[in-house]
């Protein structure tokens, strides 16, 4: 692994007990961010992708249980940090944006209030810096007359201008590490661009690193550096942005591609595709290919295979029986749309 | 805010008005009040004088805005039975069905709300079923039958407080759990549930995600917000613990309006009971003003509606 990275974790685990048994919605992933730099994780509801950004922050439900080889942050080993020490690293090294900006914020407190709170938790005890911190921070994601804002509450704000103060909430602190899930899923398609924009751009400007969890590959495309596909809690292909867009190995990946448009690569007129069936139930034991029953190329061998990625170099990587060569021969077959 | 608040005084009013029409009219239909103040060997032409005398063979309505705009300047008549100015006996009495119901209130939040919280922050553990025993017991013991075990309990076994009266503050000890036990089981529950609700928000998410300590995510983001219905139902019952003393007063010989109620209501002594549903209704009214104005100031949405 590269010495850069701010955050690594290895086999990282969630098991969750339920009425039918023992729930694994994450089963042992790895994954790294350095600085500066946009991991994507991707994947369809249930994928445990969620929980895995709740697993970094030592914010799972609490009858969760997270176990992982490894979770360093800057130094820090998060799986033997104490909640105390915990809940000294999340807002001020660790942010966190949510999925739902409309209930996210505390309907009872000023934004002004909410803002300031973090910055006199983790920063410094003055009020004057961390209303200039919480000015700045509003002007910086786009919303206007900030400093008259601060005494609105949220529900004299939009969805978007909501979103807006949580990314500026979650950068009070100067964070390291940003962890955005879904941002823009519960917004207008216009404010999603947007809000993706600032986002993008706040990243660069202060040089954090950030996981970006999300189910759209238009957004991936945009912003990742690195792209991570999960599928039934684990990795089934990783590598960077451009390869895994490029040539995508695994069938899920290349299912989810077929679902979007491309511009001046999809016909009008021209279907898009779709992955057909539904994620398995992860209760109980759980071995072989979870993707093989909704995948055309299963064989009876999948119901064996074990979890060893095949490596391509430059870090792309993925999780399936069929050889490259297999996969790259059908892609010059089917003229190269894929 | 100010119009909200105007608008809200003046509804108060009206509900005053209309419920002064009824008692009054409810009154006068259901006994004769000539009849209890002459008493059993009143003749029939003494009962005739006393009609005259007292106006009561004038129409209903004439009778009505005839007490009502004394009322409006402060006189509430005369006591049938003692004699005395209503005004002067209720107002030598209300303070202690105040500092009751006051006491009683007070008792049933400091108990509920700290075991409200606790249940919901451990649902389903020993501090949960502990607070949801002590919260079927209030509701299913009759307030009466709860007040007579501690009188034989704490006044006439143990002698650790006085069983009646109202002179020393040791006087409001048991009056005081007895009236606040009732109301305590609801505003338990309410805040349990609403506790449970509010801590599996996603702002309280947000709250530990930002890294505030275990107390500030408590107190400053979940309960704020899980107090809002409490508070109008505190309001409510703060009312009742007012309105609804008369069986705590007559049964600790606690002689406030309350006890005044029941003693004029078995002498039919009309002005007196008139005077004093008129002030239960008041209370009634400017409490759930007061829960309203309250509401608005702790949530911030409402006044905008």
């Amino acid at each position: 692994m590269a010495s850069g990275n701010i955050l690594e974790v290895e086999n990282l685990r969630v098991d969750i007990p339920v009425a039918s048994g023992m729930l694994h919605p994450v089963r042992g992933i790895d994954f790294s961010v350095s600085r500066g730099e946009t991991l994507c994780i991707v994947g369809e509801s249930g994928c445990g992708k969620s929980l895995t950004s709740l697993a970094v922050m030592g914010l799972l439900p609490k009858t969760a249980r997270r176990t992982a080889a490894r979770m360093d942050f800057l130094g820090h080993d998060i799986r033997t940090l104490r909640e105390r020490e915990m809940a000294r690293l999340r807002g001020g090294s660790i942010s966190m944006i949510f999925q739902e900006p409309m209930t996210s914020l505390n309907p009872s407190y000023t934004i002004g209030n909410q803002l300031a709170e973090v910055y006199l938790r983790h920063v410094e005890q003055s009020r004057a810096a961390a209303r200039d911190r919480a000015v700045f921070l509003l002007e910086k994601v786009g919303i206007s007359s900030a400093g008259s804002r601060l005494g609105q509450y949220p529900h004299q704000l939009s969805g978007g201008q909501r979103q807006r103060v949580m990314i500026a909430m979650a950068l009070m602190c100067g964070p390291e590490l940003i962890i955005a899930d879904e941002p823009t899923t519960a917004l207008d398609v216009t404010i999603q661009a947007q809000i993706l924009h600032v986002l993008a751009d706040l990243q660069h400007e202060f040089e954090m690193g950030m996981i970006l969890i999300t189910h759209d590959l238009g957004i991936v495309a945009r912003v990742a550096d690195k792209v991570q596909v999960m599928y039934a809690g684990k990795t089934v292909e990783e590598g960077p942005c451009e390869a895994v867009f490029d040539a995508p190995m695994h069938p899920y990946t290349q299912g989810l591609l077929r679902c979007i448009p491309i511009p001046g690569k999809t016909q009008r007129g021209e279907r898009l595709g779709s992955v057909p069936g539904i994620v398995p139930n992860l209760v109980g034991e759980l071995s072989g290919c979870m993707f093989r029953n909704r995948c055309e190329y299963a064989s009876e061998a999948c119901a064996e295979m074990r979890d060893e990625p095949t490596r391509m170099g430059d870090g792309h990587a993925y999780t399936c029986l069929r050889a490259p060569e297999e996969i790259a021969g059908e892609r010059q077959g089917a003229g190269g749309t894929l | 805010m100010p119009a909200y608040t105007l608008k809200r005084t003046f509804v108060a009013f009206l509900i005053l008005i209309v419920v002064s029409g009824l008692t009054f009219s409810l009154s006068h239909l259901s006994a004769d009040p000539a009849l209890t103040i002459g008493g059993e060997q009143a003749s029939e032409e003494d009962i005739q004088a006393i009609r005259k005398l007292y106006g009561f063979d004038r129409p209903v309505h004439v009778q009505y805005f005839d007490w009502l705009g004394r009322a409006l300047s402060g006189d509430f008549g005369e006591s049938y039975h003692y004699k005395q100015r209503v005004f002067d006996m209720v107002s030598e009495r209300i303070g202690r069905t105040m500092l009751l119901g006051t006491l009683a209130i007070l008792f049933a939040l400091v108990v509920s709300i700290p075991l409200g919280t606790l249940a919901a922050m451990w649902p389903n553990s020993i501090v949960d079923r502990v607070a949801l025993f002590i919260a079927v017991l209030g509701q299913a013991l009759p307030t009466f039958w709860f007040a007579l075990m501690m009188i034989i309990v704490f006044g006439v076994w143990w002698r650790w407080l006085p069983i009646s009266g109202h002179t020393q503050w040791a006087n409001y000890v048991m009056p005081t759990i007895a009236l606040g036990y009732y109301a305590t089981p609801a505003l338990m529950r309410l805040t349990r549930a609403g506790m449970i609700e509010v801590l599996a928000s996603d702002y309280i998410r947000t709250a530990r995600a930002k890294g505030l300590s275990p107390g500030s995510v408590l107190f400053k983001h979940a309960l704020r917000n899980a107090i809002i219905p409490v508070v109008a139902l505190a309001a409510v019952w703060f009312g009742f613990m007012l309105g609804g003393s008369i069986v705590i007063e007559t049964i600790f010989n606690l002689k406030g309006i309350g006890w005044l109620s029941y003693d004029a209501l078995l002498r039919s002594d009309l002005p007196v009971v008139q005077a004093i549903v008129l002030v239960f209704a008041s209370f009634y009214v400017v409490l759930t003003l007061l829960a309203d104005l309250l509401n608005a100031y702790l949530d911030p949405r409402i006044s905008v509606r």
